[in-house]
C-alpha cells in the first residue's frame, strides 16, 4: 500500500530500478513449470476420455463385453513392463545427477526398449481383438475402449521417439544444461504416462472384468 | 488419359464440382477476395516488403509483434464474420410468407454456422489473446513471455485454422451444424460432405495454438513478474488474463478430445456420438459445453480487466475494491465450470440436476455484480475524463447489465423451457458478448494503440465508430428480444408469421448502423496513420497511466525495459511518478533476448496442408505433411542456438534517444 510505503523510515531511498539486474531470468527457467502445466492439460484429455468411457462402458450394442475380450495376464505383463520402465528412467535421472553420461544413456536406452515392448504387446492385443470381431466400430463401448487405450499408447510412442532423439542429442552434446532440462521434462512425461496407465489398468481392465 | 482412379488418388474427393461456380454470391465474393488479395500481394511485392515482413514480423518471437499480428487477424476475420451477419439479417428481413429470400436453406445454414465459428474462434479469441500478449508482459515488467517460440507457433496455428475456414468458402462447403458443429447433424450419415470436416480440422489446429498460448501465459504470469510484484500487486488486467488462461488450459483439452472423437466417428466409423450401436449424441453436447461455458469467461474476464484499467486511469483514482475484484475474478473462474448444463436444460436431466445448474448460474451474477459496483465506486467522486476508452466503459456498463439480467432470467429452468433456442437467447448472448467482450476490445484498442504505435487514434472517427456500434447494437437486438419472447426460434431461413416482419426489418436497419461503425473504425485507423505526426505521443504515457506499460517508450523497445523496474505498489507506475523515481540514463547492460525463428510458420503451413488433405481425403498429402510435422519438430530440437545479447551500446543509443525526446517534451 502506498501509505505504508511512505511511512517506511527510508521511503525516499527506495530503489525503483533493478540496476544490478539481479533478477535476471535464466533462459528456459520456466520450462519445468510450463511442462507441468502442459501435463495437466494432457491429463484433462485423458480425463475426458475416461469420462466418455465411463458413460459408454456398458453400451455393448449386442457386441462383446469386457469379460469376454480382456486378457488380464497379457495386460499384467504390459503393466509390469511400463512400471519397470519408470524405475529404469528413475535410474537414468540419478545417473544424470551424478554426471555419468554413459550410464544415463544406457538406462534411457533400456527404458526405451521396455516402452517398445509395451507398445508391441498393446498392438498384439489390439490385433487379436480386431481379429475376433471386437473392432472399435462394433459398439460405443469398444470405440471408447480403443480410443482411451490407444491414446495412451500413442503417447508412449511419442515418448519413445523423444527418447531416441534425446539419445542422439546426448551423444552429440553430453549432459549440458539444456539436455538435463529435457531429460527432466521427458521424465515427468514418462511417469505421467505411468500414472495414466494405472488408471487404465484399474478402471478399464480390472473393473471391466469384474462387471 | 487422366483416368478417374488416378484423379481420386491424387485429389481425393476434390473434383471440379467442389468449386461452387454456380453460386453467384460466392463467385462475386471470390472475385472481390482475389482482387483484394492480388492488390495486397502486388503492393507488398512492389514496395519490396516481403523480406521485411518475414524478418521483422512473421518469424518474430517478440510478444508485442505477435500480439499486434493476432489483433490484425481478429479484425480481418471480424469483417468476414460481420459479412455473414449482414447476410442473415437481410435474409430474415425479407423471407416471409411466399418470399423465400435470396439464400437457399443449405447456404443459410452454412452462413450462420460460419458466423458463430468465426466470431468466437477467429475474432474474439485472437483479439483477446493478442491483447494479453501485448499488454500483460509489459504490465508485469517482463522482457518477453516464458516461451517466445511457442508464442509464435500458437499465432501461426491460429492463422492456419482461419485460413481453412476461409478456404471452405470457395472450395467445398462449410458445416451446416451450428457454431459448435452439433451432432446428430454433424454425423457422417447426415452430413457426408466436407462441412463438418472443415470445421473440425480448422478448430483442432487453431485450438492447439490456443492451448499452447494458454500454457505460455500462465507460466509467464507465475515466473516472469518483476521483483516486488507479489500476486496481490498485479494489475487487474494481469489477474484477469491469468484466470482466463488458466481456463484455457483447463477447457481446451476437453474440446480437443470431443472433436477428436467426432473425427473418429466421421473418418473411421467409431460410435461415440452416433444414433446407433450405443452412441450417445448428448454426450457431445455435454463435452462441447464443458468447454463452451468457461470459454465465454475466457473472453469476458480479460475484458473486465480492461474496463478496470481504463476506469481507474480515466477517473484518476486507484481502483475501488482491488482485492474484491481479484476474488470476484477467481470465483467466476471456478463457478464457470459448474454451469455448462444450462445450455440444454431441455435435455431432460430431471429437476434436481437442472436446479443445481440453474442456481449455480444465478450465483455467477453475484461476483459479476460486485465488479460493476467496483467500477461505479471507482468513478464516484473521481475526475472522470470522457475520452474514447472511457466512453466504451460507460456503454459497456449500460449494455452488459441488461444482458446479465436476461441471463439470470434464462438461468431459471422453467423459463428456459419456454425460451430455449429462441431469438431471446440469441439476443441475450449477443448482448453480453457485444456489450461485454467487443466493447471491451474496442476500448482496449483505443487505450493501448498509442502504446503500440506511438500515436493516438483519431477521436472524431472514433466517436462515429463508438456511436455506430452502440446505437446499432440496440436497434439490431432489442427487436430480437421481442421476437424471441413472441416465440420465434433461432436459425430460421424462412419465417412463417408475417406479423413479426417489422421487427426483422428494424434489426436489419440496426446491422446497417453497426456497419457504419465498422467502416468508421477502418477509416479511423487510416486517418490516424495519415495524421500520425499530429497525434504523436513522445512521453510514452499519453493518458496519465498507472501501470508499468506506460513507464517505457511508445512503441516500447524490443527489450521493453532497459532496466527491470522494481515494484512497491499496486499502481506501480503511478507510485513511481508520485515519488519521483528517476529513470536510469546510463550504466546499461547487454540484454539477453531470444532469437527469431521461421519454424512456427513452417509447422503451421504443414498443419494447414494436413488439415486440407484430411478434409478432401488426399491420403498421400496427409501422410507427407504429418511426417513433415514430426521431422520439422525434431529438427527444431537440434537447434541449441536460440538466444543472443543485445549489446549494451545499442541499448544505450536507444535510451539516449528517448532521454532526448523526454527532455524535448518536458
Amino acid at each position: 500500500m502506498a501509505a505504508d510505503a511512505l511511512t517506511e523510515p527510508h521511503a525516499t531511498e527506495l530503489s525503483f530500478y533493478d540496476t544490478e539486474d539481479a533478477h535476471h531470468h535464466e533462459a528456459g527457467g520456466s520450462t519445468l513449470l510450463g511442462f507441468w502445466i502442459y501435463l495437466m492439460s494432457d491429463a484433462l484429455i485423458f480425463a475426458t476420455l475416461f469420462a466418455t468411457y465411463g458413460v459408454l462402458s456398458t453400451s455393448y450394442a449386442g457386441g462383446p463385453s469386457p469379460r469376454e475380450i480382456f486378457e488380464l495376464p497379457l495386460v499384467a505383463v504390459n503393466t509390469a513392463l511400463l512400471l519397470t520402465s519408470s524405475i529404469t528412467y528413475g535410474f537414468a535421472v540419478i545417473a544424470m545427477q551424478d554426471g555419468k553420461l554413459r550410464a544415463t544413456q544406457a538406462w534411457l536406452a533400456l527404458t526405451g526398449l521396455l516402452g517398445i515392448g509395451f507398445v508391441a504387446i498393446e498392438l498384439y492385443e489390439f490385433a487379436n481383438l480386431i481379429h475376433e470381431g471386437a473392432t472399435p466400430m462394433r459398439s460405443a463401448f469398444l470405440s471408447s475402449f480403443f480410443t482411451l487405450v490407444a491414446t495412451h499408447g500413442l503417447h508412449v510412442t511419442f515418448g519413445i521417439i523423444w527418447l531416441g532423439t534425446m539419445l542422439v542429442q546426448l551423444g552429440q552434446r553430453g549432459l549440458i544444461p539444456e539436455n538435463r532440462r529435457r531429460i527432466m521434462c521427458l521424465s515427468m512425461f514418462w511417469h505421467f504416462l505411468d500414472v495414466v496407465w494405472i488408471g487404465v489398468f484399474t478402471f478399464v481392465y480390472l473393473l471391466g472384468v469384474l462387471r | 488419359m487422366f483416368d478417374e482412379s488416378l484423379g481420386r488418388a491424387i485429389f481425393g474427393r476434390l473434383t471440379l464440382e467442389s468449386f461452387p461456380i454456380h453460386e453467384p454470391i460466392l463467385l462475386v465474393t471470390f472475385a472481390v477476395v482475389v482482387l483484394g488479395g492480388i492488390g495486397v500481394v502486388g503492393a507488398i511485392t512492389k514496395f519490396k516488403l516481403w523480406g521485411w515482413l518475414w524478418r521483422e514480423w512473421f518469424t518474430s518471437i517478440d510478444h508485442k509483434k505477435i500480439g499486434i499480428m493476432y489483433i490484425i487477424l481478429g479484425i480481418v476475420m471480424l469483417l468476414r464474420g460481420f459479412a455473414d451477419a449482414v447476410m442473415m439479417r437481410l435474409q430474415q428481413a425479407i423471407a416471409f410468407g411466399g418470399n423465400e429470400g435470396y439464400l437457399p436453406p443449405h447456404h443459410y445454414d452454412q452462413v450462420f454456422s460460419a458466423h458463430g465459428t468465426i466470431m468466437i474462434f477467429f475474432v474474439a479469441i485472437p483479439l483477446v489473446v493478442g491483447l494479453v500478449n501485448f499488454v500483460m508482459p509489459l504490465q508485469i515488467g517482463a522482457r518477453d513471455v516464458a516461451f517466445p517460440f511457442l508464442n509464435n507457433l500458437s499465432f501461426w496455428l491460429t492463422v492456419a485454422g482461419a485460413v481453412l475456414v476461409m478456404i471452405s468458402l470457395f472450395v467445398g462447403e462449410f458445416s451446416t451444424a451450428g457454431w459448435l458443429n452439433y451432432v446428430p447433424v454433424a454425423n457422417l450419415q447426415n452430413s457426408p460432405g466436407t462441412g463438418p470436416d472443415y470445421y473440425l480440422w480448422a478448430l483442432q489446429i487453431a485450438g492447439i495454438g490456443t492451448t499452447l498460448s494458454g500454457i505460455n501465459m500462465v507460466a509467464t504470469v507465475i515466473k516472469m513478474r518483476a521483483p516486488g510484484m507479489t500476486m496481490m500487486k498485479m494489475p487487474i488486467f494481469v489477474w484477469t488474463a491469468f484466470c482466463s488462461n488458466i481456463l484455457v488450459v483447463a477447457i481446451f483439452p476437453v474440446l480437443t478430445a470431443a472433436f477428436a472423437m467426432l473425427m473418429l466417428d466421421r473418418y473411421v466409423g467409431f460410435n461415440f456420438f452416433t444414433n446407433d450401436l450405443g452412441g450417445n449424441p448428448m454426450m457431445y453436447w455435454n463435452l462441447v459445453w464443458i468447454w463452451g461455458h468457461p470459454e465465454v469467461y475466457v473472453l469476458v474476464l480479460p475484458a473486465f480487466g480492461i474496463y478496470s484499467e481504463i476506469t481507474s486511469t480515466f477517473t484518476g483514482k486507484r481502483l475501488f475494491g482491488y482485492s474484491s475484484m481479484v476474488y470476484a475474478t477467481v470465483v467466476i473462474t471456478i463457478l464457470s465450470w459448474l454451469v455448462w448444463l444450462h445450455h440444454f436444460f431441455t435435455m431432460g436431466s430431471g429437476a434436481s440436476v437442472n436446479s443445481f445448474f440453474g442456481i449455480a448460474t444465478m450465483v455467477i451474477s453475484i461476483p459479476t455484480g460486485a465488479k460493476i459496483f467496483n467500477w461505479l465506486f471507482t468513478m464516484y467522486r473521481g475526475r472522470i475524463r470522457f475520452e474514447l476508452p472511457m466512453q466504451w466503459v460507460i456503454a459497456f456498463m449500460l449494455t452488459f447489465t441488461v444482458g446479465g439480467m436476461t441471463g439470470v432470467l434464462l438461468a431459471v429452468p422453467p423459463a428456459d423451457f419456454v425460451l430455449h433456442n429462441s431469438l431471446f437467447l440469441v439476443a441475450h448472448f449477443h448482448n453480453v458478448i457485444i456489450g461485454g467482450v467487443v466493447f471491451g476490445l474496442f476500448a482496449a484498442i483505443e487505450y493501448w494503440f498509442p502504446k503500440a504505435f506511438g500515436f493516438k487514434l483519431d477521436p472524431f472517427w472514433g466517436r462515429i465508430h463508438f456511436w455506430g456500434w452502440v446505437i446499432g447494437y440496440w436497434v439490431a437486438w432489442t427487436p430480437m428480444y421481442i421476437a424471441g419472447l413472441m416465440g420465434v426460434t433461432r436459425r430460421l431461413q424462412h419465417i412463417e408469421d408475417p406479423t413479426t416482419q417489422p421487427l426483422f426489418i428494424i434489426a436489419a436497419i440496426g446491422v446497417g448502423i453497426i456497419a457504419i461503425g465498422i467502416l468508421a473504425f477502418i477509416i479511423q485507423i487510416g486517418v490516424s496513420i495519415m495524421k500520425r505526426e499530429q497525434l504523436r505521443d513522445t512521453t510514452g504515457d499519453p493518458w496519465g497511466g498507472r501501470t508499468l506499460e506506460w513507464s517505457t517508450s511508445s512503441p516500447p523497445p524490443q527489450y521493453n525495459f532497459a532496466v527491470t523496474p522494481v515494484i512497491h505498489d499496486l499502481d506501480a507506475w503511478y507510485d513511481m511518478k508520485e515519488r519521483g523515481a528517476q529513470r536510469p540514463v546510463s550504466g546499461f547492460k547487454p540484454i539477453h533476448m531470444p532469437r527469431n525463428t521461421g519454424t512456427g510458420v513452417i509447422l503451421s503451413g504443414l498443419a494447414l496442408a494436413l488439415g486440407f488433405a484430411m478434409i478432401w481425403y488426399m491420403w498421400w498429402l496427409a501422410i507427407v505433411s504429418a511426417v513433415g510435422l514430426l521431422v520439422v519438430s525434431i529438427v527444431h530440437t537440434f537447434n541449441y542456438n536460440r538466444d543472443y545479447f543485445i549489446p549494451a551500446d545499442e541499448v544505450t543509443q536507444n535510451e539516449d534517444a528517448r532521454t532526448k525526446l523526454l527532455a524535448a517534451g518536458a
